[in-house]
């Protein structure tokens, strides 16, 4: 597959592998987060091994994927600066749903909207960090004073709620978006596909290579 | 922690009706600070009773002992010297304990379902059995009572001696005060005894003493008789409005099932963007134009 001509490399074997350990991260700690969110949700302590094991395991595992974040944040955060083509992208956004992308301005290796995604996503990590690392009893709470651990917990109830729409919306865009799976999966895309939704990233790669 | 139980008002982290064809009386416990001696008889009672031994502490040159709540101290008295008025020096202690809050934030906070409960009398008692030691009890109460054991991470506090009232015999710090400073009853006769109580201290020049069963918490099952109800703060830092607070009540809210529901919205939207507009695929003209590079 490497030597296909007709493929493009997209992302490395490093990035793929970091993407996926962020990825189960985020499944097991959604899936543990839930639990204590509302009762409807607690059915799923057993995908744990109950709600004690849930409640140890869950924090564990968010200081993983906060590490795994970090290193994705330092790797991409360069090509995830908006530009003021972005905003006109974002106008446009609606049109390219229905259907019709006609209009679209051309998009980097990461459109407008994916860029908006890594700072929202970004913003949800560090409000979840802080505050889950408040509401962890077994070492930090005693520690704060009440009202802290009480604006901790709203905020971290919320931010959770909030990063899995995101990671919901993300999840399905990359269905949505035929071949995209296999970037991350395999590392490269056809050249077809980088020259239909990330032509400005498609000429640059070009260009490189002439 | 107490027996299975046919009278369960609220349990914790549960949509549908608890158990509660019977229905039990609304009891309270009256502490009256103005007839207590600070003997600790009530803290010896509570650890024999629910047979707990905390490790020995050390002295910290105040009289309260041990300094703080915890899993093995479900009860402890909190000394304050306080001067209203100038050479009038005034011992306040206080029998500090769960309140058993008519709407106790520790069972609007807990997530795991029956690990707190609230008995049709009034008792609210944790169900260690259910719990899984997230602390989120502590978070949700107005009156800093919970304790997470370090040996076993689960939250402890007092029962109001649950199985002793369900046999019908009085908690075990009422039976063994020797002032009778505390008492325990029906709630309405408790209050009523605790009127008399009011009226003689007024009597004795203390204008403003009064009951605390404070209005916020949804009233409680454990009161007191304050000389200075107007002052609950000089009594080692009762709360004067105690509620739970309103972050709290947002946490645990009806934001919660409507952000749920937002989440199944959006797995819905998703699923049916995708029936009615189809993928987002390379178009044929690109794909040609590759075809014919390629040739
Ligand atoms: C970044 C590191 C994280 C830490 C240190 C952390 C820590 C915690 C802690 C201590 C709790 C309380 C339950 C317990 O004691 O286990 C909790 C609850 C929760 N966490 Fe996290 N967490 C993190 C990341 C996340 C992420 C990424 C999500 C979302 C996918 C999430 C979603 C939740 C939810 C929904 C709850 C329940 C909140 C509630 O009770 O309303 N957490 N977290």
């Amino acid at each position: 597959m490497k030597n296909d001509k007709d493929k493009i490399a997209r992302f490395t074997p490093a990035e793929r592998v970091n993407h996926w350990v962020l990825a189960l991260t985020f499944i097991l700690l959604a899936l543990s987060g839930l639990v204590f969110f509302h009762p409807s949700f607690y059915f799923l302590n057993n995908l744990f091994g109950g709600g004690v094991w849930a409640r140890i395991l869950h924090p564990f595992i968010g200081i993983v994927m906060a590490i795994s974040f970090a290193a994705m944040f330092f790797k991409f955060k360069g090509e995830n600066v908006l530009t003021p083509g972005d905003r006109e992208w974002l106008k446009h956004a609606r049109e390219m749903f229905e259907g019709d992308d006609s209009h679209m301005p051309e998009a980097g290796k990461f459109n407008a909207g994916q860029k908006l995604l890594f700072w929202l996503l970004l913003l949800c990590m560090a409000l979840l960090l802080l505050s889950g690392l408040i509401i962890w009893r077994r070492y930090f709470s005693n520690i704060f004073p009440v009202w802290m651990v009480r604006f901790a917990s709203l905020l971290h109830a919320a931010s959770g709620a909030g990063i899995i729409a995101l990671i919901m919306g993300h999840i399905y865009l990359a269905i949505w978006t035929r071949e995209s799976m296999g970037a991350m999966l395999y590392g490269y895309v056809r050249r077809a596909w980088a020259r239909q939704h990330h032509p400005a990233w498609f000429r640059q790669v070009n260009g490189e290579e002439k | 922690m107490a027996l299975q139980s046919l009278d369960i008002k609220r349990r914790s982290a549960t949509t549908t009706p608890p158990p509660g064809v019977r229905k039990s009386p609304e009891v309270a416990k009256l502490i009256d600070i103005s007839k207590c001696i600070g003997c600790k008889a009530c803290q010896t009672a509570c650890m024999e009773w629910n047979d707990l031994r905390d490790d020995i502490g050390k002295t910290t040159g105040i009289y309260d002992n041990p300094r703080d709540l915890d899993e093995n101290n479900w009860t402890v008295m909190r000394f304050s010297e306080v001067e209203l008025e100038r050479g009038k020096l005034e011992w306040l202690i206080r029998k500090d304990g769960c309140m058993h809050c008519g709407d106790p934030g520790c069972l609007k906070a807990c997530p795991a379902p029956g690990a707190v409960i609230q008995y049709s009398n009034g008792i609210v008692d944790f169900h260690e059995e259910s719990c899984i030691g997230c602390g989120y009890c502590i978070t949700g109460c107005p009156f800093d009572i919970p304790r997470i054991s370090k040996k076993d991470a689960k939250a402890y506090k007092c029962t109001l001696c649950s199985d002793r009232v369900s046999a019908g015999v009085e908690p075990a710090c009422v039976k063994t005060c020797p002032t009778g400073a505390i008492t325990f009853g029906a709630k309405e006769e408790i209050i009523h005894h605790a009127n008399g109580r009011i009226a003689d201290l007024k009597g004795r020049g203390f204008a403003n003493a009064g009951i605390y069963d404070p209005e916020g918490v949804g009233k409680t099952h454990v009161m007191y008789v304050l000389q200075h109800a107007d002052k609950p703060g000089i009594y080692s830092n009762l709360p004067e409005n105690p509620g739970i607070s309103p972050m709290v009540s947002l946490w645990k809210g009806a934001a919660k099932p409507l952000a749920s529901l937002a989440l199944g919205a959006v797995a819905a939207g998703a699923f049916f963007h995708y029936v009615t507009k189809g993928a987002n695929e390379v178009s044929e003209e690109i794909e040609k134009e590759f075809e014919n590079e390629k040739r």
